[in-house]
């Protein structure tokens, strides 16, 4: 069984008149089926409003289902007596790290979330140390988190949820706001999680040069699921992902210019590693 | 409206244990008309040097001439400064609080003090230059999408008739044809209206496809100020300063690094492809 599996699952935002009558009932999520294996890279990709962060919101029991079913680890997200448990099994962090940053010292900040688990403090302090390394923060533990850079703090608020020992962490938008370096510093650190401790990764991200690492991807649109494979498999599609509002990496969109004038090019082209091979063979 | 920066510089809590120089003698010239782009890490001082544009911050020492006025003279008009200059903050849609898109947009000309009509008038127009018609006048902003949301603040602006439009990170958090809708308007506007703009953005690849020149800003000084063409030539500096180029220039500049007879420059898709295209050619014939 994955950790994430989905079927037929939808929610309902109703909008509601003066009277409070309902005046219209949008479907955001509509009779999306998944199903996430244990440690996968999913990369979920979407324009604005296509039901992204909804269904991100549901992995994470912060809304509820209107149909459908969603199991996390097992565990029905509908049933109440399970929220607690869902809401440790898949950690979430957002787009804006300021947002989700409480503590005054970075490594408070981080132990503040196995603290309200109830840990013993000794081991509060263990799993500080273990998930502050792994995003490469650990020098700045005694930092105020409002010195740091975008991407410092950003990979501060993920050591936040790693430290609840998370087996699965959603991640929306978090490298909207950061500049380039804070967008890479936080992906490595992503891709150290899923590759070393085995952390199942859902990344949301309108930077497609994020997704090329995914096992994954997801492409949704009005709700639903309608692309659905490989990096590779979904990024040779430009037209269609243009359809749906989005785009390819820049490198992906060069070789396929470059393949529609003639030059002899796989079909499609990932990485500025690749193209650069590619065209000296 | 051309404006001039002389050794600008700003200090944070001047004085006290926490004393930071977020500008350090800033001198910049802006010609009017100019389609310009700050970049820089967070925390690089960007966001506080367009602050100072429009008289949001006050500089510690220096001076700015705005069409050739000093505007920190006494009896200089900062009110007029910002309809002039207009600033709009990232994620602006935070400050929409009208109850619909059309009321949202009046309400900063409606604070120049102009009449009903005109204020309408420019409402109506800056909705149409943002894309939004009639359809959306009436509509509450929370109904809108983010992309939709940030076009109506923009129009806000807009509306204002500014001669100096600066977009701190206008695409933020937008799917890729939300963020290119948005930066054909801007661009659109600029030649149409002839006004400056200045977009501050973290995305070297929407840099190089829409400015003329790029100002790399680095602890608190301007570290290159220059075409883009020439600015991403130094991409070992820039990421030496949390920066890069955009993807396609590493391709040809990997390239010529295995040996390739090829033009460096590129900075753009389309330039790539020109260069690579042109230098498969030139080694077909050697071989």
């Amino acid at each position: 069984m994955g950790i994430i599996e989905a079927a037929k699952l939808a929610f309902e935002y109703k909008k509601y008149d003066e009277n409070g009558e309902v005046e219209e009932t949008i479907r955001a999520v509509d009779g999306v089926d998944l199903d996430v294996k244990k440690g996968d890279f999913v990369a979920v990709l979407g324009h604005n409003g296509s039901g992204k962060s909804t269904l991100a919101k549901q992995i994470n029991a912060i809304l509820t289902p209107t149909d459908g079913t969603l199991y996390v680890d097992g565990m029905d997200v509908r049933d109440e007596k399970n929220i607690w448990d869902v809401r440790k099994t898949a950690g979430m962090v957002f787009q804006n790290p300021d947002n989700q940053i409480i503590g005054t010292v970075v490594e408070e900040d981080v132990g503040f979330g196995p603290e309200n688990m109830g840990i013993p403090t000794e081991e509060i302090w263990e799993r500080v140390e273990e998930s502050l390394k792994s995003v490469g923060m650990w020098e700045y533990r005694k930092n105020s988190p409002n010195k740091l850079s975008g991407g410092q703090k950003q990979r501060v608020a993920i050591a936040g949820v790693v430290a609840m020992h998370p087996k699965c962490i959603v991640l929306d938008e978090p490298t909207a706001m950061l500049d380039p370096n804070g967008r890479k510093e936080v992906i490595r650190a992503v891709r150290a999680l899923n590759q070393v401790e085995k952390v199942t990764a859902i990344l949301i991200t309108h930077y497609m040069e994020e997704v090329i690492y995914a096992d994954k991807v997801i492409v949704m649109d009005d709700g639903k699921i309608v692309m659905q494979g490989t990096p590779f498999e979904i990024f040779a599609q430009v037209d269609t992902l243009k359809k749906y509002r989005l785009d390819v990496p820049q490198v992906t969109l060069l070789a396929h210019e470059l393949r529609k004038a003639g030059v002899d090019l796989p079909e499609c082209v990932l990485s500025t590693e690749e193209l650069v091979k590619a065209l000296c063979q | 409206m051309s404006m001039k920066l002389k050794k600008v510089s700003y200090v944070y809590s001047e004085g006290d244990a926490f004393e930071k120089k977020a500008l350090d003698e800033i001198s910049l010239e802006i010609p009017d008309g100019q389609f310009i782009g700050i970049i820089g890490h967070t925390g690089s001082g960007k966001s506080t040097l367009i602050q100072h544009l429009n008289g949001l911050l006050r500089a510690t020492s220096g001076a700015i001439y705005y069409d050739g006025e000093n505007i920190y003279q006494e009896g200089y008009d900062m009110r007029t400064l910002r309809s002039k200059v207009g600033l709009v903050f990232q994620y602006p849609e935070h400050q929409l609080f009208e109850v619909d898109v059309f009321s949202d947009v009046c309400f900063g000309p409606k604070n120049l003090g102009l009449s009903k009509e005109e204020v309408e008038e420019r409402a109506k127009k800056a909705l149409t230059q943002v894309g939004l018609d009639e359809s959306y006048y009436k509509k509450s902003p929370f109904e809108l999408s983010g992309g939709q949301k940030r076009r109506v603040a923009i129009a806000g602006i807009l509306a204002m008739h500014p001669q100096v439009l600066i977009l701190d990170e206008p695409t933020a958090g937008l799917d890729p044809k939300g963020r290119d809708e948005i930066l054909d308007q801007v661009a659109l506007l600029q030649k149409e209206r002839k006004i400056t703009v200045i977009l501050v953005s973290h995305s070297m690849e929407d840099v190089a496809r829409y400015v003329d020149r790029i100002i790399v800003v680095n602890d608190g000084k301007i570290l290159f100020d220059d075409t883009p063409k020439q600015v991403f030539q130094h991409y070992k500096e820039l990421e030496s300063v949390g920066l890069a180029a955009p993807q396609v220039t590493y391709v040809v500049k990997a390239l010529k690094e295995k040996g390739w007879d090829i033009d460096t420059t590129a900075t753009t898709v389309e330039e790539a492809k020109e260069a690579i295209l042109l230098a498969i050619k030139k080694r077909e014939k050697i071989c």
